[in-house]
């Protein structure tokens, strides 16, 4: 059975980082450079860890799969980023940064890291604005900022509708200058297939050069891994096609504790899918819902008619009637169940009836045309490009798609995993989101986590490692470790079925989407329980995998991450049945009040669930770690 | 610019797509059939569709780069009949739509071409020559936790999207593979003015250019003629404006530079 100690600090919410931070072990900066870090991942998480431990005098090493740290799934984030600064002055603070944060999580996140969240998010704005990260600005020069879902004040900053774009190529900018130094070591087109344990800790990766096809061996004094989200285990979603959870979950098969898989973030607004070849599903920003009005017909007649052809009184703006004080701005599980409840009543609109309408006419009326482009002109256009569509004439069609996920490795305050010396970042780990992510948090916990609080917790796990005392790449765990990758590999060329592996990524894909997606029951979970291991045997036996490990090999990298996959997704279903009750994004159709809200169960659920692998065909062990609330009250959630 | 509704009817192409196994063997073209395709599949998904069929025969499926499929990570680059990122313009590959071709064409796809991005497979090219011209100077030095409140220096409204104008670039390439020289000036050009726009860039502006500038001639990315398929061709709609405020900068930086002490030209400290 894993330890799982937080180890948050004791003390008063408001003192305990800086507490922390006064009391933890420091390294000698000439000690510093005598260990060895690696980092896998070069996201907003890992570029701005990487920049910054470097920066401290650490040797890190940094691993991504992508051409360029450039290219990582952060750069796709639009909306924007939240911080505390009350630079409206209409009421905001750290305190309730946190707040808010906690309650959209449900109450199922740990209150001392959001509170170090909300404290740090400060510091991210002045460190992007000193890098040249072009935010958008008011005619006076100081800093914009626009409304997200779950909030009542104005705190998010953006760029354009190219927020992560802006700050990736920041934290990019910091990274690039320490690789230019020699102070970082990058390794592109770099997979990392295992994560090397040796005495219980973590100390090493073994690597996979995408395009010679070499299998490497790499040991460090610690491992941070940054490798974001798995929300393609659902095939079609927000992500980038080679997001993937490779990297954190064969940690898992090394022993770390996977916590809350089931939580995963269903958003809102998304344009649609239109066929069977589809292959990702692209987000229209949330930021979309400050302007743009939802609504379906209130008849089902009328669904097939033009927008333009249903007047006003038989239109149903269902989230301004049902939530009157958030209105379109509802949280996204919220407004995410909402669409799918109109359109399960037979009122969705488009081919497929699966899609609500977002409609600006009212925003263009009051703003005119040219505030409307200038605020959302990029996402017109992609919204353009996809459906060919002219959202200025004619209103948005958009239904949910997975994007986000709240679950990750267990971590405690010091984002270090059960595994001593493995530490995850980003949204690779559970820490801050509880069971649902309010809208430009993500971006925010990402730079949080390697800007500022990484570079100080691994100082406090360094400190007791002598230096010199790094295992070397002979030792027999990496032996093992890479005979295992390359045994994995072996398999997946030998099968030489019939069928490609993107076929069977559509399959388990649908039976996330259909069991484990926007609505769960006992029934529908059990049911995947026994088809997901049924799909998996068949892909291991009949998956085609044309060509060579010793090559750039496109179809062996698929194949690879869908193995994961469907691990993954059999722990998600099993997770989701096992909590038994209904929290942000988890929604278990028994367990709902009787207007359709999720109904929490704080008396049993009111904990992590850190799922523990132990061995291959066995089910996994669920440990627990009970979330305590000192400092605020666990509410019913309402946006009503 | 918003086009009409066009016909939903299904349309088949054949592809002659480039094939070479590695960066130093030859490449030869081969034609695919592309049959009944939906026009509002995308051209990646119709790649996906074909390749598909490819591995379900157990054949080497055809190599290409892409990840984000909405034109903002810059890692799909497919010349499409001749064209960088295809016939539209101010779109990346990803963002071609099946709408866009004709029922019966045959579609020429080959990668991005030019002497700093070398052939790694079929169509996907080595760009870490963008990385290493980033590295040379495409930053503002600041320490983690150094900087003072955000809001201290205010930046005109005007200031600040220009310089967002310029930070759009996604680092593709298509700049350089639509040059007939393999010229990287838009590319440079948008790091450099962006970050030379800013007050917060002043201290590194010269040190900057001339680095980046240099770094990028050692690659081998040849001179501006001042022919802007740069611009053209650019997913992001990067104004050519910003190479003219390059040479300028680069100008007046070679210049104060010969005042200086040799040390300030060398790069950022440790
Ligand atoms: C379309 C979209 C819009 C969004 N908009 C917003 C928004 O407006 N505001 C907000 O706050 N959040 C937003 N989000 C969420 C947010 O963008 C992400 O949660 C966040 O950027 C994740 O950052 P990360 O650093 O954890 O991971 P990523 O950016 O996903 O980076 C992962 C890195 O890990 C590397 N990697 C992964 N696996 C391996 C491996 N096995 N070996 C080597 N390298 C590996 C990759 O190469 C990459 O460098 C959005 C998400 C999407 C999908
Ligand atoms: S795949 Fe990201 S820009 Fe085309």
């Amino acid at each position: 059975m894993a330890q799982l100690d937080s180890k948050t600090p004791s003390g008063p919410l408001a003192d305990k980082w800086r507490k922390y931070k006064t009391e933890i072990k420091l390294v000698n900066p000439a000690n510093k450079r005598k260990y060895k870090i690696i980092v896998v991942g070069a996201g907003l998480a890992g570029s701005s860890a990487s920049a910054t431990l470097a920066e401290l005098g650490y040797q890190v090493e940094t691993f991504v799969f992508h051409d360029s740290p450039r290219r990582a799934h952060s750069i796709a984030a639009q909306g924007g980023i939240n911080a505390a600064k009350n630079y409206q002055n209409d009421g905001d603070s750290v305190h309730r940064l946190f707040y808010d944060t906690l309650k959209g999580g449900d109450y199922r996140a740990r209150e001392a890291n959001v509170h170090r969240l909300a404290e740090v998010s400060v510091n991210i704005i002045d460190q992007c604005v000193a890098q040249g990260v072009p935010f958008a600005r008011e005619y006076g020069g100081l800093l914009a900022n626009r409304s997200f879902g779950g909030a009542q004040v104005s705190r998010t900053f953006y760029a354009r509708g190219q927020t992560g774009q802006q700050l990736l190529l920041g934290a990019y900018s910091a990274l690039s200058k320490m690789v230019g130094q020699g102070a970082v070591k990058l390794h592109v087109n770099s997979e990392m297939l295992d994560l090397v344990v040796i005495g219980g800790q973590a100390k090493g990766i073994i690597v996979r050069d995408l395009v010679t096809g070499e299998i490497t061996r790499h040991a460090a004094d610690a491992v941070i891994l940054a490798t974001g989200g798995y929300g393609n285990v659902f095939n079609l979603s927000t992500y980038a096609r080679g997001s993937n959870a490779t990297a954190i979950w064969r940690a898992y098969k090394r022993g770390a504790c996977f916590a809350n898989p089931c939580y995963t973030q269903i958003h809102p607004t998304c344009i649609p899918v239109s066929g069977d070849y589809q292959s990702k599903l692209t987000l229209m920003s949330e930021s979309l819902r400050n302007d743009g009005r939802i609504w379906v017909p209130k008849k089902k007649e009328d669904c097939d008619k033009a927008p333009g052809d249903i007047p006003e009184d038989a239109r149903d703006y269902y989230l301004e009637r049902i939530y009157p004080s958030f209105g379109n701005l509802a949280p996204r599980d919220v407004a995410s169940r909402a669409a799918k409840r109109a359109c399960d009543d037979g009122r969705g609109v488009g081919p497929g009836k699966l899609g609500v309408y977002l409609d600006f006419a009212d925003a263009i009326k009051r703003l005119g045309e040219p505030a409307v482009r200038e605020r959302y002109g990029n996402l017109f256009d992609i919204y353009h490009e996809i459906t060919n569509e002219n959202a200025y004439k004619t209103p948005m069609r958009i239904y949910p798609a997975v994007h986000y996920t709240m679950g990750g490795l267990w971590v405690n305050y010091d984002l270090m995993s059960n595994v001593p010396g493995l530490f995850v970042l980003g949204e690779a780990n559970f820490s801050d989101h509880g069971a649902n992510r309010l809208g430009a948090s993500a971006l925010m916990q990402g730079l949080a986590d390697g800007y500022f609080v990484v570079p100080y917790t691994i100082g406090n796990y360094l400190a007791d490692i002598k230096p010199g005392t790094r295992p070397s790449v002979d030792a027999p765990e990496f032996q093992a470790a890479e005979k295992n990758i390359k045994d994995m590999t072996a398999r997946l060329l030998n099968a030489k079925g019939k069928a490609p592996v993107n076929e069977f990524h559509k399959r388990l894909g649908k039976l996330m989407w259909d069991y484990c997606g926007m609505a769960r029951t006992k029934e529908g979970l059990e049911k995947a329980l026994v088809e997901i291991p049924k799909l998996r045997e068949e892909f291991w036996a009949d998956v085609n995998v044309p060509g060579s490990g010793a090559t750039l090999n496109q179809a062996l990298e698929r194949a690879g991450r869908l193995a994961d996959f469907f691990e993954l997704g059999e722990l998600m279903c099993r997770d989701a049945l096992t909590r038994e009750e209904s929290c942000g994004g988890h929604f278990r159709e028994e367990y709902q009040h009787p207007d359709g809200e999720c109904k929490r169960d704080d008396e049993k659920f009111a904990h992590v669930a850190a799922w523990e692998f132990q061995g291959a065909g066995t089910t996994p062990l669920r440990n627990v770690e009970p979330l305590n609330y000192e400092f605020t009250k666990m509410s019913v959630r309402s946006y009503k | 610019m918003v086009a009409e509704k066009t016909s939903t009817k299904n349309i088949s192409v054949t592809l002659r797509v480039w094939r070479q196994a590695g960066p130093n063997t030859t490449g030869h073209f081969v034609d695919y059939p592309a049959k009944d395709l939906n026009p509002n599949m995308s051209f990646l998904e119709m790649l996906d569709v074909v390749n598909d069929e490819l591995e379900r025969k157990g054949e080497d499926p055809v190599a290409f780069a892409h990840d984000c499929r909405e034109g903002i990570c810059g890692t799909c680059s497919l010349v499409i009949n001749g064209k960088p990122h295809g016939p539209n313009k101010a779109i990346a590959s990803c963002q071609t739509y099946m709408r866009s071709f004709k029922d019966g064409e045959t579609i020429v796809v080959e990668p991005f071409r030019a002497k700093p991005f070398p052939v790694v497979k079929d169509l996907i090219t080595d760009r870490s020559a963008f990385d290493k011209i980033q590295q040379a100077g495409g930053f503002i030095s600041v320490r983690t936790g150094a900087p003072c409140d955000a809001n201290a220096i205010p930046i005109t409204k005007e200031v600040a999207d220009l310089a967002m104008d310029a930070a759009q670039c996604i680092g593709c390439g298509a700049c350089v593979a639509a040059c007939k020289n393999a010229s990287a000036m838009l590319f440079v050009s948008a790091k450099v003015s962006q970050l030379g726009l800013l007050p917060q860039g002043q201290p590194e502006r010269d040190t900057r250019v001339l680095n980046m500038v240099a770094t990028m001639d050692s690659l081998g990315f040849g001179n501006c003629t001042n022919q802007y398929e740069c611009s053209a061709a650019c997913p992001k709609t990067v104004s050519h404006d910003f190479i003219a405020r390059l040479n300028r900068d680069y100008l007046k930086a070679s210049f104060r530079s010969s005042f200086r002490p040799v040390s300030a030209a060398a790069g950022g400290g440790a």
